[in-house]
This record gives C-alpha cells, structure tokens and sequence, in this order.
C-alpha cells in the first residue's frame, strides 16, 4: 500500500469522521481515499476552496465532537497557519497532515523535502507547543496517524503529521491490526466551566448542540470562555497552561527508536533518512555507530540524547539546511554534525557513512 | 422565552459604541430565531472579526467567534459534520467582503444551509474607520481621506450571482421588514443570506456627512427603494439615483442545497 492510502486508512481507522481538504502534491492521495472512504461509513468529507477554509471547517466539525483532520503540503500548510494558532487557543482536537516537498514557495511540488520542521513548531503567531510526529514507513503513516489522533483528543490541541514525499509515496506492506487502541477527548463535565482545567491542564470538551451554551474565541478569553484581552495576568496564565498541557508530558508522550546505546557516533534522524542511516547500519554493522530514530519531533525530547552516555558526535541528516540539527545543538555540548540535503534525493549511504569515516 | 432569554446576562455591558446599529440587527436576529422556535442547544452562531462579529459573545447558545473572514468556512465543518444544528453567521462588510470574499461565493455555490447576517456598515468599525469593500465611492474614511475612489460591492448581487438560495436587503430603520425577511431566510433551506445597512456614527457617519445618529437612519428611510419599484422604473427607462438603497428580496429559489438536515 501507499504511505499516502496508509495515512488514510489510520485515520479511518482512529475513527475520523471528517475531513476537509484543498488538492496538492505530493499529499492529494489521502484526501482521495478519505473521498471514497469517508461517505461509506457515515463520514464527511469536503473539498474545501482553499486551505485557510480546509482547517477552519476541520475546526468546525471538531466543535460538534468529530474526530477531523486535513491534508497538505508546504504551500497549503503556510495558507493554514492563523487557523492553527486558532485551534491552539480554543484547544480544539484535529489532525493535520504535511506532506513536505521542496520549498521555499511552489519549489519543487514531486520532490521530497523536510523544510517545514521548523514552521510546523513555531510558524503561527505567538507561543504555544504542538505536538508532531515524523512516519519514516507505510506502517508508520498508518500508525502514526492513529497516535496522532490520540494525541489530539487527549491534550485538545493540533497534531501534525509532518511526512515527506518518499514516505508518502512509498508502497510497502501494511499490517492493519484487528484492533486499535483509540481514545476520546474527555467530556466536559456540566457544572464546571468551559475552559477549566484540571492537574493534567486539560479543560473537559463541551461539544456544540449538547446544551452547554459554551462561547468559543480565538481571543484571551477566562474560564467561562469570555473574551478578556487586556488582563496580563489572565493572558500569561492562559498561555502558559496551554505550553504546560503539551511540555509538561513531553517524558510519557515522546517516542523514538535506540540502536547501539553505547556507540561514540549517533546518527539522529526521522522521516525518509532514517531509512538511509538504517541502509548505513546494514552495510557496516559497528557498536559504534547509534541510531536515535525520532518518531515524534515536537515537543522534542532531548532526554533521549542522554541515554547515549558515550556519544562523542550527533550526525544529523536532514532533507533541509538543518532544522532539527539547531534544536539538538541547543541540548548538547557534543559535536553536532549537520547534514543537509536539498532538491528532492535522499542521501546515498555512502554519503552518511563517509561522514562516519571522517569522524574516525 | 423572550429575546432576551438569548443573551448572555453575564457578559452585558457590550463594547458597541452608543448610538451603533448592531443592536438593532441583533435584536431583530433574535427575535426571528424565537418566532422560529428553535431552541437553545440546537441553535449555534458563528462570526469572524469585527465589531458586529462580536455579537454571538453576547448570545447564549453555543458560539464560535473565529479568524477574521473565516466565520463561513468554520460554519460549513459544523454544519455538515451535525445537520441538526441551525446554524446563524453574523459578519461584517470586511470580513465577508473582503478578507472573506471568496468564503462567501463557495457557500452561496454550495447552498449550504444556513444564515448569514451581514451587518454592513460601509467602513472598518473595529480597527478605527479604514476603508471597506462597500464603502460607497467618494466615501470618507481614515484610508480614503480624499475620498473612496473604487466602486463598492452589491453584495446582494454577488450572494445571488453566486447561487444563495434566499438574497435580502433591509437596513437598520427597517426592523420590521428586516426581522421578516431573516426569518424568511431561517426557514429557506440553503444558503441565506440577509443584508442589514447599519450605521456608525462613531467612524462613518461622524466623517460622512451624518453629524447625528438619527441622520443616517433618516438616509436610510429616504433612500431606500424597493427592489420591485426599480425593476418597474428601470422598464420604463427611468433613472435609478446611484445613492439609492435597493432594498427588498432579491431571490427565493430552491437550488439543491448542502448540510440539509434529513
Ligand atoms: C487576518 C487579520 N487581518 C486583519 C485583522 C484586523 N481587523 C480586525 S476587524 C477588521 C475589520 C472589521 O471590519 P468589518 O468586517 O467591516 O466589521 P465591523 O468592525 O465594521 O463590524 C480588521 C481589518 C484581523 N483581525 N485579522
């Protein structure tokens, strides 16, 4: 199956019921599948005129209570950027799905590329945190795009996807399990108030048409969801619940994968080099040359860094100048080499195991 | 219940300037809702960014106050992810005009079911007076200080071109044919879309020629023409004034329309 059909499939299968999407390569297959799937099990799914309007009706259904998520890349994923920051403040649950290919703008729409990392964390105004995962297989799309789904419901927040064309594009067998593990937002509880949150930061949600009257505003708003801008107090504690929700769990939510603990080289990655640093473990099997595999990106988990107590360098190859190669340099005072490719390939593993050679 | 069973006793004083004429629309809103008889938690308005989108704040059904322009695009997820849901927007000239333009034309072409109430006051209330897609040309406002050289939107005629179900025009003197009329649009399935010129005495009229509230009302009245009236005196080869409001229904039809609860 195709990454793009897998990530389809996962959503269906972590019971989303609406999508909303606006047509770009190289993602356009999932809303495809998600246009023949969704109508049969009772699911909504629009083409919308344009991405600012594919979020916003996502935002829209999620209000309702469905589970909902969109698909794009680079172009359609700047267009959605005011509408994220939206579903932060308002902590409504949906799913996005990038898709990336090469930037800077229209670029290089059939290529593969990792440039929206960054934008994907900090591109809406104003600070919050999200959370994103990185698919580095077709069973991973599918798996993935469960997990964030759950994530979603669980912390009321946007989730990206961040996938690239190879992954997107790459047909490998998928193994859907007979069951899989969902969950639900949890339900607001009448006689609390809209947006007042518990220990674990996270306000019950009062879907729309249950009674509740609940007020829904992008705006600084108090526990009862009324608008109320010009408090600095209200404002700081409201932002920094909403950072705290997703930051405060970073050590039970990441996940990654760890090969050789013990090694002085370790090579970080996610999405579609993983593949070719795993390609470099296969041909040159070396206890000293680790592999720390991120399966979720943001928040980033630089505890995991640490469990290599003998690293000497990070080897960080990326399809961008260097992304998440910046945030690992920030946790760290080992060498950090980064290695950038742009235009669309892979790196060859002769190209990552050279720079294994060169730190020798 | 009464209109006033609908609003947010809580959230009361509102931020509209004295004199503004969104209360009435709001007024007349509610008051076609209630002749509806629908009820509270299955009744939902959304807004995008302005001073009239900042009424469903002061309603007490379930509301969603969202990003400028985007109010239809948001209303178009809830009401095809929950048909039982009725469905009102209340939006400004800017938000629905222009940052929201194209918003508009996909959910007059969809026909998807629900109300808009636009709150048209030919100017920028809430960013302090700029220029607006309706501003009327020659208009006075704190980005056309010389006066407004582009023509202005009829956006009765953009929501029909466009294929709305129901298309109306009335204007804040006109509470009773306006509470009609949105009340006609409630019950229309599709797409409905009701204008409501409204004044401004605090960035329009105060810079436009209408030194007192009551002189923009009283434009509104001396103004307006039916929509009948014209279509008569355009037969007969007459002139129509350009500052004439034409107010009136402009359609009622029965395209197929999207999210019709079944
Ligand atoms: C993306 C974006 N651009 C600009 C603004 C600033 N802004 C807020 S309200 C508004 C215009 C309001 O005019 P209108 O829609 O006619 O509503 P009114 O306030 O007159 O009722 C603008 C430009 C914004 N909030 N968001």
């Amino acid at each position: 199956m195709q990454g793009n059909t897998a990530c389809a499939e996962g959503a269906l299968a972590a019971g989303c019921r609406f999508f909303g999407g606006y047509p770009i390569t190289p993602s356009t297959e999932v809303a495809e599948h998600m246009a023949l799937r969704l109508p049969k099990m009772g699911g909504v799914f629009i083409q919308m005129e344009d991405e600012i309007a594919s979020i916003a009706a996502v935002i829209g259904a999620s209000w309702t209570g469905a589970k909902a998520m969109t698909a794009t890349s680079g172009p359609g994923f700047s267009l959605m950027m005011e509408n994220i920051g939206y579903a932060v403040m308002t902590e409504t649950p949906c799913v996005i799905v990038n898709v990336q290919r090469g930037g800077p703008s229209t670029g290089q729409p059939t290529l593969s590329a990792q440039g929206d990392m960054l934008q994907c964390r900090f591109g809406s105004h104003g600070d919050y945190s999200v959370i994103a995962l990185s698919p580095a297989s077709v069973q991973e799309m599918f798996d993935l795009t469960v997990e964030a789904f759950n994530l979603a419901e669980r912390f009321r927040i946007p989730v990206f996807l961040m996938a690239d064309e190879i992954i997107g594009h790459m047909r490998e067998r998928l193994i859907i399990p007979d069951h899989v593990p969902t969950n639900q937002r949890k339900p607001y509880e009448p006689g609390s108030l809209p947006f007042r949150a518990g220990e674990d930061l996270v306000p019950g949600f009062p879907a729309f048409g249950k009674g509740y009257g609940v007020h829904v505003t992008g705006l600084t708003h108090d526990e009862r969801g009324y608008p109320c801008a010009t408090s600095p107090k209200l404002h700081e504690d409201l932002v920094k619940r909403l950072v705290g929700k997703v930051e405060g769990a970073r050590g039970s939510i990441t996940s990654c994968d760890i090969l050789n603990p013990d090694a002085e080289m370790v090579f970080v990655s996610y999405g579609a080099p993983s593949r070719t640093v795993q390609q470099v473990l296969h041909d040159h099997p070396d206890e000293n040359i680790g592999h720390l595999r991120l399966k979720m990106v943001w928040p980033f988990a630089e505890m995991f860094l640490s469990r290599f107590t003998n690293a000497e360098a990070f080897i960080v190859p990326e399809q961008n100048l260097g992304q998440i190669s910046r945030e690992i340099e920030r946790h760290t005072d080992k060498d950090v080499v980064t290695v950038p490719k742009l235009g669309g390939d892979l790196h060859s593993p002769g190209e990552l195991y050279a720079v294994v050679e060169d730190l020798k | 219940m009464s209109e006033e069973d609908w609003l947010r006793q809580d959230r009361l004083p509102h931020i509209f300037c004295a004199g503004c004429g969104n209360g009435t629309v709001i007024n007349c809103t509610l008051s076609a809702v209630e002749q509806m008889g629908w009820k509270r938690q299955e009744t939902v308005f959304v807004s995008g960014i302005g001073c009239s989108s900042r009424a469903p704040g002061y309603i007490s059904t379930d509301s969603l106050h969202t990003t400028h322009g985007r109010a239809l695009a948001f209303a178009t997820g809830i009401k095809l992810a929950n048909p039982q849901l009725n469905i009102v927007v209340f939006t400004g000239d800017g938000d629905l005009a222009a940052i929201g333009g194209n918003h508009f034309i996909h959910a007059c072409r969809r026909n998807i079911d629900l109300t808009v109430v636009c709150l048209n006051n030919m100017i920028y209330g809430m960013t302090g007076g700029q220029g607006s897609p309706t501003t009327p040309m020659g208009g006075l406002s704190t980005t056309t200080p010389y006066g407004s050289g582009e023509p202005a939107f009829d956006l009765c005629g953009l929501a029909t071109a466009a294929g709305a179900n129901y298309v109306a025009r009335w204007t804040s003197y006109h509470v009773r044919e306006l509470t009609r009329a949105i009340l006609t649009g409630l019950e229309n399935p599709g797409f409905s879309f009701v204008e409501s010129l409204v004044q401004c005495p605090t960035n329009y009229g105060r810079r436009n020629r209408f030194k007192q509230v009551a002189d923009q009302i009283e434009y509104f009245k001396s103004h307006t023409i039916l929509v009948e009236k014209a279509a008569r005196m355009r037969e007969k080869g007459e002139m129509i004034p350009p500052d004439m409001i034409l107010a009136g229904e402009f359609v009622r039809r029965n395209r197929p329309a999207l999210g019709v609860r079944p």
